[in-house]
């Protein structure tokens, strides 16, 4: 490769970065601005002009300790089933053999091509009106339970562990359930991780559902609360931008800093097969 | 994938096969037989498959119910007379200029984002896969608006795209007045971008994946026939990367049929005037706020099939993929 190409590769990579993180960094520095500074000169950081103050503003209106306990309840839940049934019929659908296995993982691929839009309006019905669980947690999680992604990528690494180890363990003797508790899912590991990143993105990040079932501001996930901030109540404060960004520094900050830690398992192959199937 | 279906699962009359030898008597070895070698695969997923019923079979066969009678919302347990209605919703959903406009929306932010999304996430994963230096740093800064929510971000554009926003300050006499977010011809497109840069990092993210795939000796051997690079990027790179393209096209198309978040929050629930409203922005607003759930059903039918269609186009024109 010349000198003159690889200066260019780095030239594009760094104006594109430059252009991805740049929002990031005005984010920042307009939740600390005073007064909002939209001169070019403001985004540059001004010590007469920062402040704490628009975390406060944004604390008094929406409770920003719950509304993180909510987002993260979500978040929980939903990685919960999606690891639970994801371990148990990846392994089921590369590991054994059993009737409706095909079938199954048509459904499995199935489930991923349906928009969810269209189940939008029933499942509303179903979970708000039928069911009554509209500001509940459970309501909220229910249409989440489901992860075909994670199905497909605990399939894709069970299929990598030779059948042999198995099959070794059940002549001496293990149940299926010890197989699968102490020598498939240890091996597994890496393949955990990257679902539950990825899965952890899905709900912190939600806004829709969580918005449409949630009317209570004690039980509505941090981005719902925000939202709602910004179509409502915006206009009375002080400081209304100020203190939206600071709201969003507070959503975005755990989503980011756990990709940050993490991003070494955040691997491209995973996403690949999981969405090819 | 017919491959996986094991013998044991097609057999079509389990009970005429002999009982396998030392299957643990014949009453066991029959219902192996009928189950399959390990039937506890269908009791590990069992949950799963419960769950797949109540949270996708029921409501899919549930939406298409509502598009066809006339649904509205009572209260619980109350038993009321919900007509068969035919195409009667789908008749008010085409002739209803609002909800048309807004799949014209769609149109436009899937003309501006999906060739800006395949051109730019190819050249960047292609330009990323080679780097030895800062390698980490590049990768985070383009996987970042990716993992972070659309609520938060929302945000700061409006800051940056309002009217004396930094963007404008920048442009000058060159800034579109109305702006941005609140210009009829500028609001569909400004979101189309919005939503490129956002889920830019994940694309980038498949390309890296795919161009794994790509063989090493291609490029040598290209090279030795005194190949340019920019000869090797379009007779190589692009056909060897084709299933990802394939992908990215689609996951691109049901982005834009998904499209909520943004127009409600970015201008104000789909203004000025319908310019930036989605099909599930009005699913929304017929549906729940004025308590018309078979319209949205409708809607929601019409999307589905409009993105099938297009997914099969993409397909045709970029020449299918093996996997």
């Amino acid at each position: 490769m010349s000198r003159g190409q690889n200066i260019l590769r780095y030239a594009v990579l760094f104006a594109g970065a430059l252009v991805f993180l740049f929002p990031f960094y005005y984010m920042v520095i307009g939740s600390l601005q005073t007064e909002p500074d939209s001169t070019v000169a403001g985004a540059f950081p001004n010590p007469a002009n920062i402040t704490g103050e628009n975390y406060t503003a944004i604390n008094s209106r929406i409770d920003l300790l719950q509304g993180l306990a909510n987002s993260g309840i979500f978040a929980g839940g939903v990685i919960l089933c999606t690891v639970v049934f994801g371990v148990l019929v990846g392994y089921a659908l590369a590991q054994l053999q059993w009737r409706g296995r095909g079938i199954t993982f048509a459904l499995v691929l199935l489930v991923q091509v349906v928009p969810f839009q269209l189940l939008m309006i029933p499942l509303y019905v179903m979970i708000a009106r039928d069911y009554g669980l509209a500001d509940n947690y459970l309501g909220m999680i229910l249409p989440f339970a489901i992860n075909s992604t994670a199905v497909l990528i605990f399939r894709q690494y069970f299929l990598q562990v030779p059948r042999a180890l198995f099959d070794a363990a059940r002549i001496d003797g293990a149940g299926e359930l010890k197989i699968l508790w102490s020598i498939a899912l240890p091996l597994v590991r890496p393949a955990l991780l990257t679902v539950v990143l990825l899965t952890f993105i899905g709900p912190w990040n939600e806004f829709l559902w969580p918005f449409l079932i949630t009317k209570e501001a004690s039980l509505q996930p941090l981005a719902v609360s925000l939202a709602n901030y910004l179509t409502n109540v915006a206009a009375t404060a002080a400081n209304p931008f100020g203190a939206i960004l600071a709201g969003a520094c507070v959503l975005a900050a755990p989503a980011v800093v756990l990709f940050i830690l993490f991003q070494r398992h955040f691997v491209s192959s995973d996403i690949g097969s999981g969405v090819k199937g | 994938m017919s491959t996986t279906v094991s013998p044991e699962s097609v057999t079509p009359n389990p009970a005429a096969r002999p009982a396998r030898p030392g299957g643990g008597g014949p009453r066991r070895g029959r219902r192996r037989q009928w189950l399959g070698k390990n039937p506890l695969g269908l009791v590990l997923s069992a949950p799963y498959l419960a769950f797949v019923l109540l949270v996708f079979a029921y409501p899919l066969v549930f939406a298409f119910y509502m598009s066809f009678h006339d649904y509205f919302f009572a209260a619980p347990g109350a038993v009321v007379d919900r007509p068969f209605v035919g195409l009667a919703n789908f008749q008010e959903v085409l002739s209803d200029p609002a909800i048309i406009r807004s799949f014209g929306n769609v149109g436009i932010f899937l003309l501006i984002n999906v060739p800006l999304t395949v051109v730019l996430s190819l050249v960047l994963a292609t330009a990323l896969n080679k780097v030895v230096h800062a390698r980490t740093f590049l990768r985070v800064a383009f996987y970042v608006p990716y993992v972070t929510a659309s609520v938060a971000v929302v945000g700061v554009w409006i800051f940056l795209f309002s009217g004396n926003g930094l963007v404008n300050q920048i442009l000058g006499p060159l800034a579109p007045d109305p702006a941005w977010l609140i210009n009829e011809q500028w609001a569909m497109p400004t979101i189309a971008i919005f939503v490129t840069w956002k889920g830019m990092g994940f694309f980038i993210l498949l390309y890296l994946a795919a161009l794994q795939n790509v063989s090493e000796e291609l490029y040598e051997a290209a090279a030795t026939d005194g190949a340019g690079k920019i000869r090797m990027f379009f007779s190589i790179t692009v056909p060897g990367v084709r299933p990802a393209t394939v992908l990215v096209l689609l996951l691109a198309t049901v982005t834009g049929a998904n499209l909520f978040t943004e127009p409600y929050l970015l201008t104000g629930g789909g203004g000025p005037n319908g310019a930036s409203s989605s099909p599930v922005l009005l699913m929304y607003q017929r549906g729940i706020e004025q308590g018309a759930p078979d319209i949205a059903a409708a809607i929601g039918v019409i999307l589905v099939i409009g993105v099938l269609i297009l997914a099969f186009i993409q397909r045709k024109l970029a020449g299918g993929d093996e996997s």
